[in-house]
Parts: structure tokens; C-alpha cells; sequence
């Protein structure tokens, strides 16, 4: 057997170059057919949501923006060890350390934090690779369950610690649960 | 006199250690060494890392020595037949070495600066359990300031004694010593004096761990973020060798160059280490080689990069002028506005 007589999909049609008949060459049969199929939708359930006003449900897995996270205490857990930065493929994380002074141990966790942390919007890739990387479990993907929102200036998309770190209030409240529980 | 060790045949002078014959030969069945430094006179014989199984001590009595060596101070005899990596035993001594240096080790390698050129890191990377039977709460002191430039972090130090040997061999009249004896016994500058001797900084580079590191690169940037290059400059205390760790065009750090068991090739001065930072300073001879998979080696590129010039209009490859300014770390000032590696 020659290879074009093999099928090797299992899917190979003959292509016939028969003349059409007078009833299919009018093509109303095939019109009504193609109706149905349209009308037919009509009736199922929709595919899409209206977005703004309904959402979807987040998957718990879903890597959106990231999240600074702070611990039991409030102190901000990350120390500028530069993993995350280190780890990310797209290069969109920049960070300057600082020491900690003595009157700010309520604030940072370790005698190191990151007084500048940065993250570009539009170079990261949300791959997770910084939340894998983290060895102090300071940044997730997951916790924030925001999508980074659309914007039409660039510098607008460098989100700084003041976007990115845990808010207080979410802080407490997760103390309160922790304790509760 | 002739030796094997791990099945590799050698021959040495008399007097040498296995551990030295084991480097001539290099690769793997070199042992880790914490403590031993081939520069420092008496130094060795302290953290039991090289622990060898000499499985024949001599061509005149061949029965093998019953305990493990330190292969640092023991030298070898002729004929010695020396197990290092293919020995399960050493193996297994070494995993238990490891885990008793990092009893009082704290984990600290997200904030240490030494984390990415440590001994101690790389010897638990290769050699220890990724989890800690120790319950009992770590041995803390409380932190002490040696100086200006030199940094002490007691807590990370693993008593090898190189700085102290450092301080006593290089240096004239020492203030660096240790205090107390057993657990207690701590690195100290004697009732805190600070060192100022003109080679006090070589402890930073001989230290194994991040027990002392150079106050003037703390928390500056990562050992990886960092290119290293080799440079020299006229001291006249020193040789002026040095390795510049640079972070664009900024010199962030300035280290002795250390050879690939991270041992000092020639000890510089404080001055070269502290004062000079400014690039105009050093003359630049070229990236500095390190090994393959060393983490250094991320995001590094050896190689001199040439702008490759594609003849274009303008816009298509740099973009607009008012799209080009520096977006990110806005309040770190770039030095050089075209070089905008920041």
C-alpha cells in the first residue's frame, strides 16, 4: 500500500466532484439546516458573564496580584534576601534592602526588610516563581485575589510596597481568625 | 612518597597532609574543609569536615587506622591508601558533622550577606539533611560592635578559628581573640576594642561563615546580583590584587581573590578592602572566573556584551525619547542615565 491510500488519522474522506442535484443547487435544505443549528443556540445556556457586574469565582489555585504578606504580629515578612528577584523569569522584581533600626521592630520581621520593593506589571508573567522562591513565605500570588487592573500609563503599572504589601486591617483580621481557632 | 587516595595515585613531598594531596589530585574526593587554611599557619584539626577513612596506612604497616582522620593534620606515609567520597562511612561522618555545625547556626541566609559564597552553605547543600532534630532553643549573644568596618554576627560563628589565627599571623599585637570555653566560648575583640590594624579585614574573607562581614557592602545587594571582576590599583601596603564585586557601575564591595577552595590568594590591605570604591580608583583587567554552577553565576554574564548596532530608524529599537525614562526604583538615582542597568 502507497502512503496516499493510507489514512493515517483514520480520518481521511474521498473527495467526490459529483454534480449537484437540482434540489441541493436551490441550497434551501441546507439553509433550513444551518437555522436550525442557529436558532438552536438561542436556547442554551450563555458561555459569557456580563463582567464588571458579575464575576467569576476565583479558582483557589488563581495567581493574580501579588501580596506582601505580614505575620500574627503585623511585621512585614519579607527581608530583601532578593530570591524572588533572582528566580523571576521576566525580571520584573527590583528591590533595595535596609537594616532595621531598634525602634522599628514592631514594623519588620527580620534585622533586614526591603525599603523599596517593586514589581512591573506588565514584564511579570504571574508563573508563581517568586511565591516558590520565597524561603520566608512573604510573597503569594494566590492570597490577594485581585487581577492586576488595566491601565493606560505605563508608569502606572510599577506597583510599589504601597500596593503590594498586606493591608493592616486584613492583618488583624487574620490574627483574630488565628487566635479564634 | 607515594599515595591514593579514592583510587587515584599521586606523589608527594614528605610531610604533606591527605588534604593537600587530595587538592593536588581535585575533584571530588577533595574533602571540605571549615577550618583548615592552607595561608594560616596551625589552623585545621577544628570542625572534623575532612574526616578520612584511611583504609591502609602504610606500605610498613598496612592495617588500616580504626577511627576516621581529620585529613587536614594528618600527613600521609608511603603507600597510604585513602578512602574519601567512595567511603559510606565518610559520607555518613560528614552528614553528622554537618548537622552538629548547624546546631547553633541560625537560619539566616535570607538576611546574611555571606549567603551564595558560604562554606557552611554549600557544605549542607552537599552534605546535610534538609531538616533539624534539634528541639533545644540556639545558643544567642548579644550583638557586639567591633568597628567601623567589620561587622560581628556571633550567632552565625562556627568557633573555626581562622580570624583569630589571622588576626595573630598578619596582624601585629592582636585585640581579636576568643573568650570563654566550650559552648559559651565567643569571638571577641578583647573588652571590645576595635580593630583598626591595616589587615584586619582579611578576617571578612577568611571567615567560613557570615560571623564577620564588611559593614561597608551590609545589605547593599545580593553576592549574585553582583559581577565580579579582577582588579588591581599601586598600594603600597599591599599587593593591590583585588576582586571588585560591581553592581553596574558601581563598585560595592572590594574582596581579596580567593581560588576555588575560597582560600585568599594574597591578603590585601584595609584600605584597598574599605577606602577605595570609586572605579577611577582600580585598574580593571577583566571579569573574574568562578565555577559553573556557583549561584555567583546567575544572572552573570562573563562575557564582554558588544551593543549590536542594527542600522534602523531610531524609534523602532529604543522607542520614544519620553518612553524611555527610568520607570522602576525611581528613588535610587541612576548614575548614568544612558547605562540604564539599574
Amino acid at each position: 500500500m502507497s502512503l496516499d491510500t493510507v489514512s493515517l488519522s483514520g480520518r481521511k474522506k474521498e473527495v467526490s466532484n459529483k454534480k449537484m442535484t437540482f434540489w441541493e443547487s436551490l441550497y434551501l435544505v441546507a439553509i433550513a439546516k444551518g437555522l436550525v443549528i442557529t436558532i438552536r443556540h438561542l436556547f442554551k445556556r450563555k458561555v459569557t458573564i456580563k463582567y464588571p457586574e458579575q464575576k467569576r469565582e476565583f479558582s483557589p489555585v488563581y495567581r493574580g496580584q501579588h501580596m506582601l504578606m505580614r505575620d500574627d504580629e503585623g511585621r512585614e515578612r519579607c527581608t530583601a534576601c532578593g530570591l524572588c528577584a533572582l528566580s523571576c523569569p521576566a525580571e520584573a522584581i527590583t528591590m533595595k534592602a535596609e537594616e532595621r533600626k531598634p525602634e522599628e521592630k514592631h514594623l519588620y520581621r527580620e534585622e533586614k526588610y526591603a525599603s523599596i520593593y517593586e514589581i512591573n506589571m506588565l514584564r511579570c508573567i504571574f508563573c508563581g516563581l517568586c511565591e516558590e522562591a520565597c524561603p520566608k513565605q512573604a510573597i503569594y500570588l494566590t492570597k490577594s485575589k485581585v487581577i492586576v487592573k488595566s491601565n493606560s500609563n505605563r508608569e502606572d503599572f510599577i506597583y510599589g510596597k504601597d500596593k503590594l504589601v498586606m493591608p493592616l486591617e486584613m492583618a488583624i483580621q487574620n490574627t483574630n481568625q488565628n487566635k479564634a481557632s | 612518597m607515594k599515595v591514593t587516595i579514592d583510587g587515584h595515585e599521586i606523589e608527594v613531598e614528605p610531610g604533606t597532609t591527605i588534604l593537600q594531596a587530595a587538592r593536588m589530585i581535585g575533584g571530588e574526593s577533595v574533602p571540605p574543609a571549615m577550618c583548615y587554611y592552607s595561608k594560616l599557619k596551625g589552623s585545621g584539626g577544628k570542625c572534623r569536615c575532612c574526616l578520612v577513612e584511611v583504609s591502609k596506612g602504610s606500605d610498613a604497616n598496612p592495617t588500616p587506622m580504626p577511627k576516621l582522620m581529620a585529613s587536614c593534620v594528618t600527613g600521609v606515609m608511603d603507600g597510604m591508601e585513602v578512602k574519601s567520597i567512595s567511603s559510606p562511612r565518610v559520607q555518613e561522618a560528614r552528614k553528622s558533622v554537618t548537622e552538629f555545625l548547624l546546631i547553633n547556626h541560625p537560619l539566616d541566609c535570607p538576611v546574611c550577606d555571606q549567603a551564595g559564597e558560604c562554606d557552611l552553605q554549600n557544605l549542607s547543600f552537599n552534605h546535610g539533611k534538609s531538616e533539624t532534630r534539634f528541639i533545644e532553643e540556639k545558643r544567642t549573644f548579644e550583638p557586639e560592635n567591633i568597628g567601623e568596618n567589620i561587622q560581628l554576627h556571633m550567632n552565625r560563628c562556627i568557633l573555626c578559628y581562622r580570624c583569630v589565627m589571622t588576626a595573630d599571623q598578619l596582624t601585629d599585637g592582636r585585640v581579636h581573640g576568643v573568650v570563654n570555653r566550650g559552648d559559651h566560648s565567643q569571638i571577641s575583640t578583647c573588652i571590645s576594642k576595635a580593630i583598626d590594624n591595616e589587615f584586619s579585614g582579611n578576617m571578612i574573607d577568611v571567615c567560613p561563615v557570615g560571623a564577620l562581614t564588611d559593614k561597608t557592602f551590609r545589605f547593599k545587594s545580593r553576592v549574585w546580583f553582583n559581577k565580579p571582576f579582577n582588579a588591581h590599583r599601586d598600594c603600597d601596603k599591599c599587593c593591590g590584587k583585588t576582586t571588585v564585586w560591581m553592581f553596574g557601575n558601581e563598585i560595592q564591595r572590594v574582596t581579596a581573590r580567593k581560588d576555588e577552595y575560597h582560600e585568599v590568594e594574597e591578603f590585601i590591605c584595609n584600605s584597598c578592602r574599605f577606602d577605595h570604591k570609586d572605579v577611577n580608583d582600580w585598574v580593571i583587567e577583566g571579569p573574574r572566573k568562578f565555577e559553573k554552577f556557583s549561584v555567583i553565576n546567575q544572572n552573570n554574564y562573563t562575557r564582554k556584551l558588544d551593543k549590536v548596532t542594527i542600522e534602523t530608524e531610531k524609534q523602532i529599537l529604543l522607542g520614544r525619547d519620553q518612553d524611555r525614562k527610568k520607570i522602576s526604583m525611581v528613588e535610587v538615582p541612576l548614575k548614568n542615565t544612558e547605562n540604564s542597568k539599574s
